[in-house]
């Protein structure tokens, strides 16, 4: 007879066991030793059904196709632009992919993209080597000028969107800045207001550092009206 | 002659006190830090990311890569030289072999993860502690690894078996010190290096010995990992 270890919600660390008997999958993060199944990585159990899986509360991000992330140019190829996507792997835009405007072969490539651009692309392809193809073709999909960008932990990019994006939506709404979240942890903020832009950034930073707390939104609501005129000094973190 | 009352006067079988925390380093991606008596290590993680020098680049799997150093002021000696030695060179290289069986790079061919081990205070067994903060380090930092890696010396000054060894045992004239690194659900050994001369019989007090201390560091890896995610 089969037996979950672990409690739903519980954090577990490589090599723990989370349960035991044939009755349960191992899903994401998990592998079966005998009759055994164990962690293997840290992360947050989830159990449906008779699958159990974790999911991760740390690490880089992972290219995965159809996100859409914010990258900046690195380098200017032959027929495209190669683009950091805040992960191991940089990613390529092709030139078909890049506008909707025909680009002649040997055109000069810097007059749509310069080197340190920032873009909020989607990736249409990962391959198994993780060769990773860009696209910016797509809604919302372009090229960011001005504006600050602001690095944060991957795993928390749900979090900060909230739910049918109803975080990132309340913060918009108190500082009046325009904010892009893309899943690789990059984020985008410009507003007109210096100090209420770097509320957004202090506002984003809180729920990174807090994401894991009950009553999240209110936290971050009450912050956000403590703040209302926007914050002038930067925090130590 | 004989070994009756160990220097510091703990039992024959007794560790020296051990703590653990992770996510000690904010700009690295996973770390840990580890003491084990008067012995210190800090472990930061980094990547995976892209690897440089690219030749070095593994097409069918990451890559693992150690960096052991001693800090100039840490032990309680002499100065110790700054920079790598052809003694922090062979711990990196040791170290890199005790934690690859545990960590699974298939999924980032072509990258690499770093890993940084820095000792800021020592009193023998740091690569022990050194691999025992990496491997926090490294489950913080969210790679896949199929169990934890938990290490410790064990040895023998004049006719006691004796474990976690200090500084002062460590340097006996008739001692001996075994570090061993272990895998703690399959216990299957990682590291194992000896100076000195052992019997076989003594060996396998030895292992036993660090089996037992290994379910403790385990504990306590445990512990330091779930207590920074812990929700409040």
């Amino acid at each position: 007879m089969g037996e979950i270890v672990v409690k739903e919600k519980d954090v577990v660390v490589p090599g723990e066991t989370l349960a035991t008997g044939m009755d349960f999958l191992p899903s994401f993060g998990t592998y079966r030793e005998g009759d055994k199944i164990l962690a293997s990585r840290l992360g947050l159990v989830n159990v449906e059904g008779k699958v159990i899986k974790l999911v991760p509360l740390s690490g880089v991000y992972h290219p995965k196709r159809g996100d859409t992330i914010i990258g900046f140019v690195r380098e200017i190829l032959l027929a495209g632009w190669r683009v950091d996507t805040n992960s191991a792997y940089s990613a390529v835009l092709g030139l078909k992919d890049a506008s909707p405007e025909f680009i002649a072969r040997g055109a000069d490539l810097t007059k749509y993209f310069e080197i340190g651009d920032y873009i909020m692309a989607k990736i249409i392809n990962v391959t198994s080597q993780n060769l990773v193809d860009l696209t910016l073709n797509g809604p919302g999909l372009r090229k960011l000028t001005g504006g600050r960008k602001i690095m944060v932990n991957a795993n928390k990019v749900p979090r900060i969107i909230g739910k049918q994006g109803s975080m990132v939506s309340m913060i918009k709404d108190f500082t009046n800045c325009r904010i892009l979240v893309g899943q690789n942890g990059v984020v985008w903020i410009s507003g007109e207001d210096p100090a209420k832009e770097l509320l957004a950034v202090e506002t984003i930073k809180k729920i990174e550092r807090e994401s894991h707390l009950s009553g999240l939104t209110d936290a971050i609501k009450a912050f956000l009206e403590q703040h209302k005129d926007g914050i002038t000094v930067p925090s130590d973190n | 002659m004989s070994y009756d009352k160990r220097f510091d006067g703990r039992k024959f079988d007794e560790t020296r006190p051990m703590e653990a925390k992770a996510g000690v380093i904010p700009r690295a991606v996973g770390s840990g830090w580890f003491k084990i008596g008067n012995t210190e290590a800090y472990a930061a993680v980094y990547g995976p990311r892209e690897m440089f020098p690219k030749f070095m680049q593994d097409p069918q799997k990451g890559v693992l890569r150690c960096n052991y150093n001693m800090m100039p002021f840490s032990s309680g000696g002499e100065r110790v030289r700054p920079g790598p030695s052809r003694r922090s060179k062979e711990i990196s290289f040791v170290m890199e072999r005790a934690l690859r069986p545990v960590v699974d790079l298939t999924e980032f061919p072509n990258a690499v993860v770093d890993v940084f081990i820095e000792l800021p205070q020592t009193d023998a067994g740091t690569r022990c502690a050194g691999i025992c903060a990496a491997s926090i380090a490294l489950a913080d930092a969210g790679i896949p690894m199929k169990d934890m890696v938990c290490a410790i010396s064990a040895g023998r000054v004049i006719d006691k078996m004796i474990i976690d060894l200090n500084y002062e045992e460590d340097s006996h004239e008739d001692g001996v010190d075994i570090p061993i690194a272990m895998l703690h659900n399959s216990k299957q050994i990682s590291l194992l290096q000896m100076d000195g001369e052992l019997s076989v019989e003594q060996l396998k007090t030895a292992m036993k010995m660090v089996e037992k201390a290994c379910e403790q560091i385990f504990e306590v890896q445990k512990a330091a990992l779930k207590k920074k995610f812990e929700v409040q």
